[in-house]
């Protein structure tokens, strides 16, 4: 049987009528990724903890135990997610030998799921890039086109789901790390609401707005890995309880936002028609169309970046070459300081952290950092009145990026590297689902259409999705 | 606008250091970044309210109970503390090793 292009569903149907076993698939993915190891989208290939949790699936299948969904998927992972006794770099020199001493929660509900992870993938430092080229262990390329980059920082995972070198995958998005390598790559990515996956496990970046995502070819198997992951954990705090959120909808007669900032100066052409032609399909599902306003949305991106770089720069501050990671070796405790971090971070990093530092220090703070969280109130105000009952809005549809995936080597300018994320940073300052779904193509290229919707309404989002793919 | 000394001042603050040319390179890359998030001054804020954070969640604890090691993400109890001094640079037993602070 062919093993490429295969979904949650189709492993599962195959692996219960016995076509072919856990193993051989997993083999046939570990064979693949190596065989096209100039991607550079894996860091780590967990062979023997893939190959081991197959066995067991096996074992189960000739038992005639009940098998779950689930059960013998091949599950990619963000570098920055921490799997028991295997690397954990970010990206970064600075954890280049790190072993990861636990699970993160999502680690644990997946293996017990029986997904199994087959490795770890590339990503710009600390998910700090929207390109992968910030990654210390080599730029990312494009299935695609190898000329381009994958989009960042989750580049490493959108890259592998799209060259077939796994079936899912989970990514984290702080600005748009996961829908914007998406939309580069042609496939689907997901960002839930702030507080419906925990991130204990998650390498932290920006504590305020760092999500976990899946990533897949359709919005089917997005459903069944956030299922898996989501849901209140005692070991993030920050976690809510969607059982106890009125989450009931009716999938009729539905109203969409189109917000006009969305769509004005810099957008790339044959985005703007694909994306346009895609929101004119809503209207065959009998949905009313809208054309709507989010005025602080040209603001977001300028808020984002004091608010993360803030976060970064405390964040950050726990690499100190003491309790684990790189090691300057100094017998000066300032020395050690100073050289383990010149050494262990690269430039984007580095920035970051001084960019928050500079926006955190006295003098500065109320001007930047307080000013950012005043326009940032306004920015999640902007989108709870176009979903409340002024307007009545259920989603809000929008393009994802607005160019397609660029050259690498192509934006030098931090800045230039920036405005790719401008219209995934806003959903991602409000804490709100958003989704990038394929629509189209930009010459060659793929085009990203992102459904944001209200907080906590994951599954209205999910469903918009999932109804646009069937018309596709 | 930042110059090359509160770059150099900022590097020392945030424990990292810089050679010359680097200090030049991130005073001219960080001051475009500034010069762009200075837009936000367009934006009237008086009656604005600062917001941290969007889920409304607020001191959240939980119960001062003991916890089983089936609820911890570590298999055995013990073998969390293990794995993190087992990373550590410098050790002396079971204690983090660090260079010497009062001379």
């Amino acid at each position: 049987m062919e093993l490429e292009n295969l979904t949650i569903e189709k492993i599962h149907k195959g692996l219960m009528k016995k076509e072919f076993s856990a193993k051989e698939l997993v083999r046939f993915y570990l064979d693949k990724i190596r065989k096209e190891k100039d991607l550079n989208d894996f860091l780590t290939i967990t062979d023997k903890l893939a190959l081991e949790q197959a066995e067991k699936i096996d074992d189960k299948i000739s038992r005639r135990e009940k098998v779950e969904k689930l059960e013998g998927i091949p599950i990619a992972l963000k570098d920055n997610i921490l799997v028991q006794g295997h690397k954990a770099t970010a990206g970064s020199k600075i954890l280049e030998n790190y072993i990861a001493p636990y699970d993160a929660t999502v680690v644990k509900k997946l293996k017990e799921a029986g997904a199994i992870i087959i490795g770890k993938t590339n990503l710009d430092e600390f998910a700090m890039g929207s390109s992968t080229e910030n990654s210390a262990f080599g730029t990312v390329k494009n299935p695609i086109n190898k000329t381009l980059v994958p989009g960042g920082s989750s580049g490493g995972s959108a890259a592998a789901v799209a060259a077939g070198h796994s079936v899912v995958a989970l990514g984290s998005d702080t600005g748009g790390s996961i829908r914007q390598p998406a939309a580069f790559c042609g496939v689907v990515g997901f960002k839930p609401s702030y507080g419906m996956v925990s991130r204990y496990g998650l390498i932290a970046m920006a504590s305020s707005l760092d999500q976990i995502g899946p990533f897949a070819k359709n919005v089917e198997d997005i459903k069944t890995i956030f299922n898996t992951i989501k849901g209140k954990d005692d070991f993030d705090s920050t976690t809510i309880d969607s059982k106890t959120r009125d989450n009931h909808f009716d999938f009729e007669n539905l109203k969409i936002g189109v917000p006009k900032e969305y769509f004005g100066e810099g957008i790339d052409k044959d985005i703007k028609e694909n994306v346009e032609k895609a929101i004119n399909k809503f209207t065959n599902l009998g949905f009313e169309i809208k054309e709507i306003s989010l005025p602080y949305t040209e603001y977001a991106l300028a808020v984002y970046y004091i608010i993360a770089p803030a976060e970064i720069s405390a964040n950050l501050s726990r690499y100190d070459g003491i309790k684990y990671g790189h090691a300057a070796n100094n017998q000066n405790l300032l020395e050690h300081y100073l050289k383990t971090r010149a050494n262990g971070f690269g430039d984007e990093v580095r920035r970051r952290i001084m960019l928050g530092t500079y926006v955190l220090s006295a003098g500065y703070r109320d001007a930047y950092y307080n000013k950012a969280q005043r326009v940032r109130a306004m920015i999640v105000n902007d989108f709870r009145n176009i979903f409340s009952s002024r307007d009545k809005i259920d989603f809000i549809l929008t393009p994802t990026t607005p160019t397609p995936a660029f050259k690498i080597g192509e934006k030098k300018n931090p800045l230039a590297m920036y405005l790719s994320d401008i219209y995934t940073v806003p959903a991602s300052l409000a804490g709100l689902p958003a989704i990038s779904v394929p629509c189209g193509k930009a010459g060659k290229l793929p085009v990203g259409l992102q459904i944001i919707g209200p907080q906590f309404k994951d599954e209205l989002v999910l469903e918009a999705a999932q109804s646009f793919e069937a018309m596709e | 606008m930042i110059s090359k000394e509160q770059v150099e001042h900022i590097a020392k603050l945030a424990r990292i250091e810089l050679g010359e040319k680097e200090k030049e390179k991130f005073s001219m890359e960080i001051s475009s970044i500034l010069d762009y998030i200075d837009k936000l001054n367009q934006v009237d804020t008086t009656k604005i309210e600062p917001i941290s954070q969007v889920t409304g969640l607020e001191n959240m604890t939980r119960n001062d109970e003991i916890r089983s090691s089936e609820s911890l993400p570590c298999r055995q109890a013990g073998e969390i503390r293990n794995n993190i001094l087992e990373e550590a640079p410098a050790k002396k037993g079971e204690y983090f090793k660090v260079p010497k602070i009062l001379e």
